[in-house]
């Protein structure tokens, strides 16, 4: 399935209310490794079922970057049950995301 | 707009120009300073070498002969590369804009070792002002480095944060600060902070308070343009296929950037295969913007 994107308005029930593991890819425009990590990210999201994957524009979404740290983009933050349970800064490999989400 | 851009001037640089060159690609060489092989004295290890040669005069040669095929050189350094359908470079003396680009600066091993500093990264620590400023908007940030590329990377954050404070770490400023920005020129002990950058502390025992550091070290290297752009590295290496490709579309590496034996020979077979691999990349975006035009 395609990512979905996702901002303050949706946030609670599609990320923090979840019935399963969620992957948040925090990106900006103006980021070059964000560019790069969209397209595996989907690849990733096509694969596995198990997990819902989400994009989030932190142009427009600053007070939820804020909230969860991020300082840096990328960052990806896996969510369980409402909670931060992994996190990866910067450009990630299709592996490297594997590994972070437990698959 | 050029078709193929080299940042490089070394032997992968030039020799991937000669190819793109001659199969009519737009091609321009940019090149910063003297490299490793320009500080070799004696090249007797390379084909053809009859008598030694300089690496001066190999590297002078071989732009005569890139001149002559057609290539443009120019010097500068470029800073950062970003995308907008294609590729845009930013140097200190203009923008440049190419469909391909080669990454071929060598080598030039940057590691700092200062407390800290490996584990904030992602939480203060941050090696891309265009990407991260954003951040830190109305907060009092360091930025590290001695040179232009440091420059560089403030004239990113400055207009955003409420205050800069330029750390040389005990060098010797190469460059003019911005007027409002302090300098401290004394070597780092460390980089404070539990969950994320609270300070950094001085060789001496002083300190200052900030909440985020911005790394440019040095002149803005194939490593640094490299991440960017978005591409893998690994270790002090660009990662590529065997066809010089980096995961970027469009973007490539040769010579010792991305590590392997660092001999002129491997350089110019890598700039060669480099351009086998941008020819066609060029070609089929000329073809498929004739087809968009055309609709």
């Amino acid at each position: 399935m395609k990512p979905i994107e996702v901002s303050e308005q949706n946030f609670e029930q599609e990320v923090l209310k979840s019935d399963v593991p969620v992957l948040v890819d925090f990106w900006a425009t103006w980021c070059g490794p964000c560019r790069m990590q969209a397209p595996i990210v989907d690849e990733l999201a096509e694969e596995v079922t198990s997990v819902k994957f989400a994009k989030l524009d932190v142009d427009a979404n600053g007070r939820l970057a804020q909230q969860y740290g991020v300082m840096n983009i990328p960052t990806l933050l896996v969510f369980k049950e409402g909670k931060v349970a992994g996190s990866a800064v910067g450009l990630q490999s299709k592996e490297s995301l594997k590994e972070l989400l437990g698959l | 707009m050029y078709d193929a851009i080299m940042i490089g001037s070394g032997p992968a640089g030039l020799s991937a120009a000669l190819y793109t060159s001659r199969a009519g690609l737009k091609t321009l060489v940019i090149g910063k300073d003297r490299g490793a092989l320009e500080k070799a004295e004696r090249i007797e290890n390379y084909f053809g070498m009859a008598e030694p040669i300089s690496g001066c005069e190999l590297v002078e040669n071989t732009k005569a002969q890139a001149r002559s095929l057609g290539v443009e050189l120019v010097e500068d350094e470029i800073f950062h590369i970003s995308w907008d359908g294609h590729f845009i470079l930013e140097g200190k003396n203009g923008s440049y804009e190419a469909l391909t680009v080669l990454l071929a600066t060598g080598t030039g091993r940057k590691t700092l070792n200062v407390e800290g500093l490996k584990e904030l990264e992602g939480r203060g620590v941050s090696y891309c002002a265009v990407c991260d400023a954003f951040f830190y908007r109305g907060r009092d940030v360091a930025v590290l480095g001695n040179e232009d590329y440091a420059i560089h990377e403030m004239s990113q954050i400055l207009p955003v944060v409420k205050s800069v404070t330029l750390l040389t770490n005990g060098q010797e400023l190469k460059a003019q600060a911005p007027e409002g920005v302090s300098v401290i020129e004394k070597p780092l002990r460390s980089v404070d902070g539990t969950n994320r950058v609270e300070g950094i502390t001085f060789a001496d025992g002083s300190s200052i308070s900030t909440e985020g550091l911005f790394v440019a070290l040095g002149s803005a290297g194939a490593m640094e343009l490299a991440k960017k752009a978005g591409a893998f590295t690994e270790g002090q290496n660009i990662k590529v296929n065997e066809r010089m490709e980096t995961n970027v579309p469009g973007l490539y590496a040769a010579g010792d950037c991305i590590g392997g034996l660092l001999q002129i020979s491997t350089a110019v077979g890598e700039g060669a295969k480099a351009a086998m691999s941008m020819i066609p990349f060029v070609r089929r975006q000329r073809t498929s913007s004739k087809a968009e035009t055309s609709k």
